[in-house]
């Protein structure tokens, strides 16, 4: 057959695009358990770290069952959705429909008699999405520990927003002011506080202004969904005064 | 050469395309693989994939793990190419190279997912990138579709370890500089910090990326004149 002719052409372009889908196609299908795995025990790593419990992706499950006492989906007013299981919620669908229909998952810790309220965060960083998980005290009002992760920030300046002492900065932090408002915890560029762990603020990483925006709004705005539940269910009013 | 050649001469000279009986690492294949170190080098002599040099080499690691994952990509789709060359129409001949790259990436994506995670958070959105390097579809274009299978298999690994070691050059001066680190780890002591030393935080930005790539291709022109172009 003549390898210029039209027929060719078309018989191979057809030809190739079949073999490449299908090949593509059966990888995609066999490798998905593996995906899906790791996917989940990182959920499970990440919302342990939150808590100070360091763990290999291997063992994770296990640390989870053994620390997290209750997995709870909740509505926009606070009360919980017996229906929904709250470790397959993902938070990236939930935003994007109406706020009657959103469900937030909350976690609650159990770490040697601490308790601990552990709430997923999402956002936005300079290029993709940024997410992470913060872990509440028993006052509802400081913080344990946070974790982050992002899809596609900036390597050495965004992307460092996963590094351990950028998450250390958040510990013993508080989300309410000295007045009982609810502030979140700002990343500030020109930091001066130093140590100070009542200004509702930490320290930002120089050239990643814009990701640690997105760690600002996410923080505020996941917590906020939170509040009603929190003042029904736990002691928060001594934050809130 | 006779005309009456057997099966197996045929296969051979389809694989290699030459006529010389040479070895698997004769005179020339070496070639293949040491000229794009360093007289012909992508990078700094061909000027392509300057896009990705700019953006995944703020730290090493990563450099490394995205010339590993060109290396693999290069190497199977020039022999993939090479292998096809005698069937593929010539009208359409740029997609269906960009059609077997496109697919080998995304097949290096899926199973670094499944097998090796960490690696593959590391990477995030670059290995995307590969498909759009342009000496994967350079090498495609003006070598494998005209040579045998081993050839163009050297020639990948060739081209690619030219790409990793300009990668891994400018990376390791950019984390040594801007972060005074090299692959995570301090290695300017804290008391030269004291004495005043601080990092250069424009070394982490594209722009010194840019910079550091140009010095580079000025030190090589200064040793090797050969490579002034003549005005």
């Amino acid at each position: 057959m003549d390898r210029n002719s039209n027929a060719y052409t078309f018989l191979f372009a057809i030809a190739l695009v079949a073999v490449v889908a299908s090949a593509l196609a059966f990888a995609a299908t066999s490798l998905q358990p593996a995906q899906a795995k790791n996917v989940k025990e990182e959920k499970m790593q990440n919302i342990l770290g939150t808590v100070g419990i360091e763990t290999s992706r291997d063992s994770a499950q296990v640390l989870f069952n053994k620390y997290i006492v209750d997995q709870v989906a909740l509505s926009n007013d606070g009360t919980p959705k017996a229906d929904v299981n709250a470790f397959e919620v993902d938070l990236k669908k939930e935003l994007k429909k109406p706020v009657e229909e959103q469900a937030f998952p909350l976690y609650v810790a159990n770490v040697e008699g601490s308790k601990y309220y552990i709430v997923p965060l999402r956002g936005k960083g300079l290029w993709d999405a940024i997410w992470g998980y913060i872990a509440l005290k028993d006052d509802v009002n400081t913080i344990k520990g946070a974790v982050f992760d992002h899809k596609g920030e900036t390597p050495g300046l965004g992307a460092e927003i996963t590094q351990g002492w950028f998450r250390k900065r958040f510990e013993e932090e508080k989300i309410f002011d000295g007045d009982g408002n609810f502030i979140g915890v700002s990343v500030a560029k020109g930091y001066q506080g130093g140590d100070n762990k009542d200004d509702n603020a930490v320290d930002a990483i120089s050239g990643a202004t814009i990701t640690g925006d997105g760690v600002t709004d996410m923080i505020s705005e996941r917590l906020k969904n939170y509040l009603p539940y929190f003042e029904k269910n736990t002691n928060i009013k001594v934050a809130m005064k | 050469m006779s005309k009456e050649l057997n099966k197996k001469e045929e296969l051979i000279l389809f694989l290699s395309d030459t006529d010389e009986r040479e070895g698997l690492l004769g005179k020339k294949n070496r070639k293949l693989l040491s000229d794009p170190l360093t007289d012909n080098n992508p990078i700094t002599v061909q000027v392509l994939g300057i896009c990705s040099a700019l953006a995944i080499t703020v730290q090493l690691k990563p450099a490394i793990v995205m010339s590993l994952a060109v290396m693999a990509v290069m190497a199977f789709s020039n022999m993939i190419i090479s292998l096809l060359r005698n069937s593929i129409p010539s009208r359409i001949r740029i997609i269906v190279q960009l059609v077997v790259v496109a697919a080998l990436v995304i097949l290096v994506d899926q199973v670094l997912r499944a097998y090796a995670y960490d690696v593959s958070k590391e990477l995030s959105v670059f290995v995307g990138l590969i498909i759009t390097n342009c000496i994967v579809m350079g090498r495609l274009e003006a070598f494998a579709l005209g040579n045998g299978v081993y050839k163009s298999f050297l020639d990948g690994i060739g081209n690619a370890a030219g790409y990793a070691f300009i990668l891994i050059l400018v990376a390791f001066f950019r984390e040594l500089l801007g972060a005074g680190k090299l692959f995570g780890y301090q290695v300017i002591p804290d008391s030269f910090y004291e004495f005043g030393y601080s990092n250069n935080g424009l070394m982490l930005l594209s722009p010194m990326a840019l910079i550091t790539v140009g010095i580079i291709i000025w030190v090589q022109r200064s040793r090797n004149r050969a490579l002034i172009e003549e005005n």
